[in-house]
């Protein structure tokens, strides 16, 4: 085991699976010379030089529609678009060709690509560089979308989503590239579709991704405190989501809590309450609670971002509910 | 070492059959439609053959060459080699067609023959175009991409963002706009600020040429120039093929909206009588190679319409790898 940020996770990730495979290419906004807005691709145009780690014109659809073409021609291109929210200029290329094309040719193409990008709320980015957009792909079939909350899982999955041969989404958090923690030393893969049992607990289970697992956590210690044991489940993909470790947590504790970090229609959540309402529904002993934004666009101001934000007593209220 | 495509008669001859293949095809797609074997919409491209035959000749998808089209595809998939059987049956949604019934006549790919894909999404196929471009530079393959659109392409963001892309990186795509002047219904001249789609090079500092599109050999010889500028690595060249298209948009459109005598004029300029002149074939000697195309369709459907349906477990076969 070795401690490196997140940030140091995508570069190692990176790194390994260029040194390894050398169809793996990666093409985006300011992530050859400047390393990456977010120093996440720091060193690799030194490293693998300008044909393989390529700078682009801030063009989202030419981004991803040319990472598209490459993967079509047998390469394995990263593509990289900055912030989350720009997916939007971009859409089309992922939601009907990137996700489709596969279908659509029965069977005769595959897209081997991962679309990196930066999301979540806390650093005062505001309305448009903020959105958590995890929900927003689950919605389309020929997609996997990743969104892990610690180095370990930023490794073992970018490495995992780099030898995937179907397109993913690979969500990293900007509040979370400091964020330090225990690395496997040598191979470390971690599968898509397998939840992270972040603590154990017999009461509530508590499934949180991300951002949102430092209040679980928190809130989770001090529930703790007055009796209450938590189980933390940290889905880390999205598309495939694992409902079986989350329906064996319920089933065990009989109540569930979901916290997202985003508006709440349409969550997450609301797909994970609805499938265990459908297939653990004799498992629950109280309703289920989900702790989202609720109606909301991500304000500037600190105060406001804050109070948007769920939040450890937002949390603990929420569990408070089920007693 | 591959020889490089020529003209000559041998050639024009391959490409008047591969025309009159698209015509008859075309023409049939338009019967099926209207019995309800072809579902949804379909668009053809009668009138505008040439350019599929002229362009599919000038790459060599042996060496790796790619082709993105639009989803007025038919005549393009044709003449890169996909049979009519594959065809037809795709688009009456059977099993043998060439997607397996899952892609339909705005779907169409055929990998074996270079063709990427047929796509629905106007100008979404550029940038994709653009990548297939990016990887052949990357592995020096020497392999062009071939992207054809139609006018309605021209503006919209995606095609402009490739274009600059694949002009800044100077990567081996050739551009090829089959400008039919009427994006959907509305004439190429209400949507554009300039009088052509060549006029917009110059913004990328990339080469333009404006060619007969009725012409098969006009478009050989523009196509492989500009398949040849880019695999010495000379970068994008855009191509713009004056053409027009003899029936509607798509399905049903019975195209009113085109001046009285519009039509008429293009018609003089058929692009298989074009070619049929040039090569001095008397109307008898047309007439036979027109009967045996004819029959080549007819066979091909007979066969298609006697495929089955995909089975329903295929249904959500085929959506991850």
């Amino acid at each position: 085991m070795s401690e490196m940020t997140c940030r140091d996770a995508v570069i190692r990730a990176l790194t390994e699976e260029m040194e390894r495979d050398e169809s793996v290419i990666l093409l985006g906004e300011d992530v050859a010379a400047a390393g990456g807005v977010f120093k996440a691709t720091a060193g690799l145009l030194e490293r693998f030089g300008p044909d393989r780690v390529r700078d682009t014109p801030i063009s989202e659809a030419a981004i991803i529609g040319a990472g598209i073409g490459a993967a079509l021609t047998g390469m394995r291109p990263v593509v990289e678009l900055m912030f989350a929210d720009f997916a939007a200029v971009a859409l089309d290329q992922i939601v009907n060709e990137a996700a489709k094309l596969r279908y659509m040719s029965g069977g005769r193409l595959k897209v081997p690509m991962v679309i990196r990008a930066a999301q979540g709320a806390g650093g005062g980015f505001a309305a448009q560089h903020s959105q958590c957009v995890e929900t927003l792909f689950m919605h389309y079939a020929g997609l996997k979308v990743a969104a892990p909350g610690t180095p370990a899982d930023v490794l073992g999955l970018l490495k995992t989503a780099i030898r995937d041969d179907n397109p993913v989404i690979f969500l990293e958090h900007k509040m979370l590239y400091n964020l330090k923690g225990d690395v496997p030393d040598g191979e470390h893969l971690v599968p898509f579709g397998k939840a992270r049992i972040a603590r154990e607990g017999r009461d509530v289970t508590i499934v949180a991704s991300q951002k949102m697992l430092g209040p679980a956590s928190e809130a989770a210690e001090r529930l703790d405190a007055e009796g209450i044991s938590c189980e933390i489940i940290d889905p880390r993909t999205f598309a495939p989501l694992d409902f079986e470790t989350i329906g064996r947590s319920l089933e065990k504790t009989g109540r569930l809590v979901t916290v997202e970090e985003a508006v709440r229609p349409c969550g997450w959540g609301a797909e994970i309450v609805s499938h265990l309402c459908e297939e653990g529904f004799w498992w629950l002993d109280a309703p289920v609670r989900r702790v989202t934004m609720g109606e909301s666009i991500i304000p500037f101001s600190q105060s406001l971002e804050d109070a948007l934000m769920p939040g450890v007593d937002d949390v603990i209220a929420a569990v408070h509910a089920l007693a | 070492m591959h020889g490089s495509p020529r003209l000559n008669d041998g050639l024009r001859r391959k490409m008047l059959r591969q025309m009159l293949d698209i015509r008859f095809c075309e023409e049939r797609i338009q019967r099926l439609f209207e019995e309800g074997l072809v579902r949804g919409s379909t668009h053809l491209c009668i009138g505008q053959e040439a350019v599929s035959v002229g362009a599919a000749a000038a790459v060599e998808p042996e060496r790796g060459d790619t082709v993105l089209c639009t989803y007025r595809g038919h005549g393009m998939a044709l003449a890169l080699g996909m049979s009519l059987h594959s065809l037809l049956a795709e688009l009456m949604g059977r099993q043998g067609g060439c997607c397996g019934g899952k892609g339909g006549s705005m779907h169409l790919t055929d990998v074996d023959h270079g063709l990427l894909g047929t796509f629905a999404i106007v100008g979404a196929h550029i940038p994709i175009a653009a990548g297939a471009a990016l990887s052949a530079q990357i592995r020096k393959s020497g392999a062009v991409s071939l992207a054809v659109f139609g006018d309605g392409a021209v503006n919209n963001g995606a095609w402009h963002e490739a274009v600059n892309l694949a002009a800044v990186w100077k990567l081996p795509v050739v551009l090829l706009c089959e400008n039919n002047l009427y994006g959907e219904y509305t004439p190429f001249a209400q949507t554009s600020p300039v009088p052509h789609v060549a006029d917009r090079a110059a913004a990328y500092g990339i080469p333009a040429e404006i060619v007969d599109g009725q012409d098969a050999d006009e478009m050989f010889r523009a196509v492989r120039g500009a398949v040849r500028r880019a695999r010495q690595g000379g970068g994008p060249s855009l191509i713009e093929a004056k053409t027009y298209r003899f029936v509607g948009h798509s399905r049903t459109d019975p195209a009113t909206y085109r001046p009285q005598g519009e039509l008429e004029k293009w018609r003089q300029r058929d692009p298989i009588r074009i070619l049929a002149s040039r090569l001095q074939m008397s109307e008898s000697e047309l007439k036979e190679e027109e009967e045996r195309a004819r029959a080549r369709v007819e066979s091909a459907l007979q066969w298609a319409v006697q495929q089955p349906e995909p089975p329903v477990e295929s249904l959500r076969e085929g959506i991850l790898a």
